[in-house]
């Protein structure tokens, strides 16, 4: 077995006192397609920043494709592809000579370079724009402008720091066939992301992290079978009456109109709850879950 | 990277800092050539008419290597100043930082761009003086010498400033409150043999005399101080400056947390 990130006791701590990360240890497989999920200040842009160079690590070691950024920094960087969350391009460039330009810190000859960037350019649907300046482009275009830049290297790891961030619906679905086929072609692919949905759709294995720590990883089935409760919401055909409630109390009811929510655990599953709403002869006319299923599990991970 | 690849890398930063100098020559190239044409105007067809021949010419032959000189100082250390600043501040210098391109190359790739930019500069305001003067170069590998030196020189401190500065402020309390005072201070309208003893000994610590000196040695032929000492001292502090450069790089100051 492969890795394409091996992280291990990394630690980080800003100006001696700020710890953002307290000894993360994480393994990613190659051609993996990763999340890596955790709230605001969790610590994901700061490990994001170590593997990509853009800042130093206080302690532990990692190490990309087999490549020890301790040993040999610049061939660890030759393998990693980085689409940041902020936009970081020249702004008064022109679209195709960012992405070229990028090939050439690489140490790809320009004939080359051109020829990768159009390609992805094309895949990205950004050629039509390739003698525009950046700044003309819209919000999604840059974030896939920045995509198109991290690849006409050819990275064995590409990694994704909120990359659909203001991306409107249609966008985000073309940007999740490419990203699937990208990692279909053995691209290994980690992903942050706030939309947890995001995640679950092109997510095999997952990392949670907290305060500098990771809380949970494994793999996504696997995570979201390990969860306690999930929360489900019922529309009726009537409205529940105060004995019903009570009934239903091994539920945690929260009754809204025709509409209850409840909480379902493996003990009190959801054909128990509907079998007893029939029993009482209510009919149960459509169910959804309250909130996405990674999503809880993560407020349980995060809370 | 390999040698070969290094090499593409610095050609595509190099590349990247001309083209960017390049399209915005209204802002880069037009105004020391306007600038410069003032001073010749001014003082080399003005007031020079009035000043006496000074070690055997005219007083606009004179000043012509220094109004060159104060170009290229000037244009070397804002090429790198403003380019390194700008790419910091809207963080595309993350662009080379996450790449393989060791600092070195970086380096090298913006000193030269401001090399670049600081000769180019040099070309345009000495073909602007054979309007006003006629020229000679007396020793064309001295002049050389003299100024690529000079522009390595202000390129690698346009750099520190650039890694240093905070803001837009940040980058024009150098070249106003430094080199300006130094560069007029450095000879470029007077002889440093004009002075009293008291002033001449104050002006040997300032560089930019002996870069000028070194230039005009080197055009007209003349100086007032020793030229092998000139290039020597020029060449220490260029070598001082890389390896400051290199440090603050690897260690990430302002740049990498």
């Amino acid at each position: 077995m492969s890795f394409a990130l091996e992280v291990h006791g990394l630690k980080k701590t800003y100006n001696g006192t700020v710890q953002a990360l307290r000894g993360i240890d994480l393994t990613i497989e190659s051609g993996d397609f990763f999340a890596l999920l955790g709230p605001n200040g969790a610590g994901k842009t700061t490990l994001i920043s170590i593997i990509s160079g853009l800042v130093k690590k206080s302690d532990g070691s990692l190490v990309i494709n087999g490549v020890s950024i301790d040993n040999d920094a610049q061939g660890a960087k030759e393998r990693v592809g980085v689409v940041p969350q902020e936009f970081n391009f020249g702004i008064f460039e022109k679209v195709e000579d960012i992405v070229v330009t990028q090939a050439g810190y690489y140490g790809i000859p320009r004939a080359q370079a051109k020829i990768q960037a159009e390609r992805y350019l094309k895949q990205l649907g950004l050629w039509e724009k390739r003698n525009e300046k950046a700044r003309a482009l819209s919000g999604g275009m840059k974030r896939r402008l920045m995509i198109a830049r991290a690849l006409v290297h050819s990275p064995k790891l590409l990694i994704l720091d909120e990359p659909t961030a203001g991306v409107d619906l249609e966008l985000r679905r073309d940007m999740y066939v490419f990203l699937k086929e990208l990692n279909a072609s053995g691209v290994t692919i980690l992903l942050t992301t706030h939309y947890l949905e995001e995640a679950e759709e092109l997510c095999r294995n997952l990392a949670i992290i907290n305060k500098g720590e990771i809380v949970a990883r494994g793999g996504m089935k696997e995570l979201l079978s390990q969860m306690e409760a999930m929360t489900v919401v019922c529309d009726l055909s009537r409205a529940l009456t105060d004995v019903e409630i009570k009934q239903l109390s091994s539920f945690a009811p929260v009754l809204d109109s025709q509409e209850v929510s409840l909480t379902l655990s493996k003990q009190y599953t959801l054909s128990t709850a509907i079998d007893l709403l029939n029993k009482m002869g209510v009919v149960v006319t459509s169910i959804k879950n309250k909130t996405n299923r990674l999503e809880e599990f993560f407020l349980q991970k995060t809370a | 990277m390999t040698p070969y690849k290094n090499w593409i890398s610095y050609s595509t930063l190099v590349r990247k800092e001309v083209i960017r100098f390049l399209r915005v020559w209204s802002q880069t190239l037009l105004p020391p050539v306007v600038t410069m044409t003032l001073y010749f105007v001014i003082f080399g067809k003005f007031i020079g008419s009035q000043v006496g021949d000074i070690a055997g010419y005219s007083y606009m032959q004179f000043i012509v290597p220094g109004l060159v000189m104060m170009a290229v100082i000037m244009q070397s250390f804002m090429n790198t100043v403003s380019s390194y600043y700008f790419a910091k501040f809207q963080k595309s210098i993350e662009e080379i930082i996450v790449s393989p391109t060791p600092f070195p190359i970086v380096i090298a790739g913006y000193v030269t761009g401001g090399v670049l930019r600081g000769l180019l500069t040099a070309t345009l305001v000495m073909s602007t003086a054979l309007f006003f003067t006629k020229l000679h170069i007396a020793h064309i590998g001295i002049t050389v010498l003299f100024a690529v030196l000079t522009s390595v020189l202000f390129s690698l401190v346009g750099l520190i400033n650039g890694v240093y500065a905070k803001s837009f402020d940040g980058i024009s309390i150098i070249p106003n409150f430094v080199l300006t005072p130094l560069t007029y201070l450095g000879g470029v309208f007077y002889s440093v043999s004009m002075l009293p003893p008291f002033w001449q000994a104050v002006s040997s610590f300032n560089p930019i005399l002996y870069m000028i000196a070194g230039f005009r040695y080197g055009l007209l032929g003349v100086s007032d101080v020793s030229i092998p000492f000139a290039a020597g001292l020029l060449i220490g502090l260029t070598v001082m400056l890389f390896c400051f450069v290199w440090w603050l790089f690897k260690t990430g100051r302002g740049l990498r947390a």
